[in-house]
């Protein structure tokens, strides 16, 4: 096991000095984007804890965005019991509060499987936004909230948007390791011996009720934490800014990064971000295949792209970018090392 | 106030709303739930292929066709095109994780999608449908004649599934090949076109359905999105593999869902998917199985 540590752990300094450098070379404008895709990042780690490493299948982590996100706005703007709290202190609230809702909705989870549970956590996905509308008290309706712009505190002399790059990548980074050290532990085992075998894992003693309820309440969290920070980046929440289609486009990263690598995941946030906002980028490309020309600008392209992307990933990678590295890292190590 | 004021005559016309919406929804989990039964497949672009067929159907009305001229078309290009999606997309997959293909039937959920703003734009479109929407008297109660066209074509497909699956050579390897894949194939059942015939026939059920919906809500690429949902519910109400229960768990859930969104005013018409949702997970938590659906046992 010891040998198998120094990649993952040389892999976490790169990221984070690549991570902690980058705002020094692009534009205030990437640091946003950037920023953003840490965001999903930190979604993406959560997904992972609960798909890859436990096997159970959410296509309803938007919504657990959306109540990150929405706790955010409602304490910072509203505040509790009318004190209004800084944007800061709500991100772990926020994501307490998606966790709590994530074990709720792990006790049903217990008695569905497979696609059941892909039914039902898509239900989720498609009926949470009209909360919001129904409870416009509370939630501000569809015009949603409006929260103050993230100032940098304790007068760093930063922009706002690097500022928003710091700190979610700062708290990537920290949820990151904060994965890595479960999967590896005690309880990852527990997750991957579910994932495995059920009845294997009960038979070795592993309660299914308790670590399958704590998987969802764990990657919930994460996806709380996640929603939190883009409803700060962006400074306000209403269901538009996590429509329907968000859960989608989670399970998409997540399958695009390899479903149990907690790397991988850089590359299915940097993925949805790219698809989301650049599809017109990947359209002229295209027309640079001989007898096609689309309009970049034309509505149903990003999904036309998006669904393409997905599916020949899922045929031909079907174990992701993290697999991919894993294989190639695999083969030159195996190599270089074996005695044959 | 709780209760909205209620009569008869109202509560009559809210159910027959409630089994018009409810045929609608029985007619795509039908699709849904014959792709289940042959390939252990939740398709979660069915909606999008009914809508899809139905833009086709649109089209070749426009070009001047009557709807039953071009219905017969529809249908031919909608089981083609299920069997090809078979071949192309989900055989390479097929003993894959279901997650990887849940992932694939989202990917051309969303790729079918676009490809309909792509080629026919976003707005809405009149479509219309076979039967005039006059209504007629049904023992004092207004309903209109498309909704009796619509429940009558329901009941008439499942009728004749059950028909298909019973007494046909081919509808009993289909069956065959679901229940048994081995000893299928070495009973000489060709299992892998049994599976592919299984979303032809899905695909012609989501055309119907598609060509039942659209004159009444209007033709447009997401058209199908909730409705989906509510098939997807209306399935798993009746047993994912049981065609019947597809069926009477669409109605059920059709005027279950009316009726509380009429009689209910907490819940209204926002909170009907909600609704929907905590019904099935209710049903689920009791019976795994659903109404109609056989319990399967495990064996360790």
């Amino acid at each position: 096991m010891r040998a198998r540590l120094w990649p993952e752990l040389s892999a976490f300094a790169a990221v984070a000095v690549v991570v902690a450098l980058l705002p020094r070379f692009v534009s205030d404008f990437r640091a946003r984007e950037l920023a953003i895709v840490g965001m999903y990042f930190i979604a993406l780690l959560g997904l992972s804890i609960l798909t890859g490493f436990n096997g159970q299948i959410s296509l309803g982590h938007g919504a657990f965005m959306a109540i990150g996100g929405y706790t955010t706005a409602i304490l910072s703007v509203d505040g509790f019991f009318g004190h209004q709290l800084r944007d800061l202190w709500t991100i772990p609230i926020a994501g307490l509060v998606a966790g709590i809702a994530g074990l709720v909705v792990g006790i049903p989870a217990l008695r569905l499987s497979g696609l059941y549970l892909a039914l039902i956590t898509f239900g989720i996905a498609v009926s949470f936004p009209q909360l919001p509308k129904e409870f416009d008290h509370f939630f501000g309706g569809t015009t949603g909230k409006i929260l103050d712009l993230a100032k940098p505190p304790f007068g760093l002399g930063t922009t706002t948007n690097n500022w928003i790059y710091y700190l979610t990548w700062g708290i990537a980074l920290v949820l990151l390791v904060a994965a890595w050290l479960l999967v590896r532990g005690k309880t990852g085992r527990a997750f991957k011996a579910i994932r495995d075998s059920e009845v294997a894992a009960v038979s070795a003693g592993i309660s299914l009720p308790r670590y399958k309820t704590l998987a969802f309440g764990i990657s919930a969290f994460y996806a709380g934490v996640a929603g939190s920070l883009y409803a700060i980046a962006n400074a306000y929440v209403n269901p538009d800014v996590f429509p329907i289609i968000l859960s989608v486009y989670l399970v998409v990263g997540l399958a695009v990064g390899g479903l149990d690598s907690l790397f991988g995941m850089i590359a299915g946030a940097a993925l949805i971000y790219f698809l989301q906002n650049h599809a017109d980028t990947v359209a002229r490309w295209i027309n640079h295949l001989p007898a096609l020309s689309l309009d970049p600008k034309q509505p149903g392209i990003p999904s036309v792209v998006f669904g393409i992307v997905l599916i020949v990933v899922m045929v031909l990678l079907p174990t992701g970018a993290g697999g991919l590295v894993r294989k190639l890292f695999g083969l030159l190590t195996s190599r270089l090392y074996t005695r044959s | 106030m709780l209760l909205a004021a209620f009569t008869w005559t109202e509560f009559a016309q809210q159910l027959a709303a409630g089994i018009r919406e409810g045929a609608i929804y029985a007619g795509l989990a039908l699709a849904i739930v014959i792709i289940y039964r042959s390939t252990r497949v939740i398709n979660f672009a069915q909606g999008e292929m009914a809508t899809f067929t139905t833009f086709i159907a649109w089209s070749l009305m426009n070009q001047g066709l009557s709807f039953w001229a071009a219905f017969p078309i529809v249908l031919a290009i909608a089981f083609t095109g299920g069997v090809a999606i078979e071949r192309v997309l989900i055989r390479p997959v097929e003993n894959a994780p279901v997650l990887t293909i849940v992932i694939i039937t989202l990917g051309l959920a969303l790729l079918l999608n676009g490809l309909m703003s792509m080629i026919w734009g976003g707005g809405n479109r009149q479509f219309h449908g076979p039967f005039s929407t006059r209504t007629i008297d049904v023992g004092g109660v207004p309903v209109s004649v498309q909704d009796i066209g619509i429940v009558v074509v329901s009941i008439l497909l499942v009728v004749l599934l059950g028909f298909f699956f019973r007494f046909t050579k081919v509808g009993l390897g289909m069956r065959a090949a679901a229940v048994n894949r081995d000893s299928s194939r070495l009973a000489g059942v060709r299992v892998g076109w049994m599976l592919a015939l299984g979303w032809g026939i899905a695909a012609v059920l989501g055309a119907v359905a598609g060509m039942m919906i659209a004159p009444v809500v209007f033709l447009d690429p997401n058209m199908m999105q909730t409705i989906l949902l509510y098939a997807f519910a209306a399935a798993v109400l009746g047993g994912l593999d049981s065609p019947v229960g597809a069926v009477v768990g669409g109605i059920l859930l059709g005027v279950t869902i009316t009726l509380l969104g009429r009689y209910v005013g907490f819940i209204g018409s926002t909170l009907k998917l909600p609704a929907a949702l905590l019904l099935i997970l209710v049903l689920l938590l009791l019976r795994p199985g659903g109404l109609f659906g056989r319990v399967t046992v495990r064996r360790v």
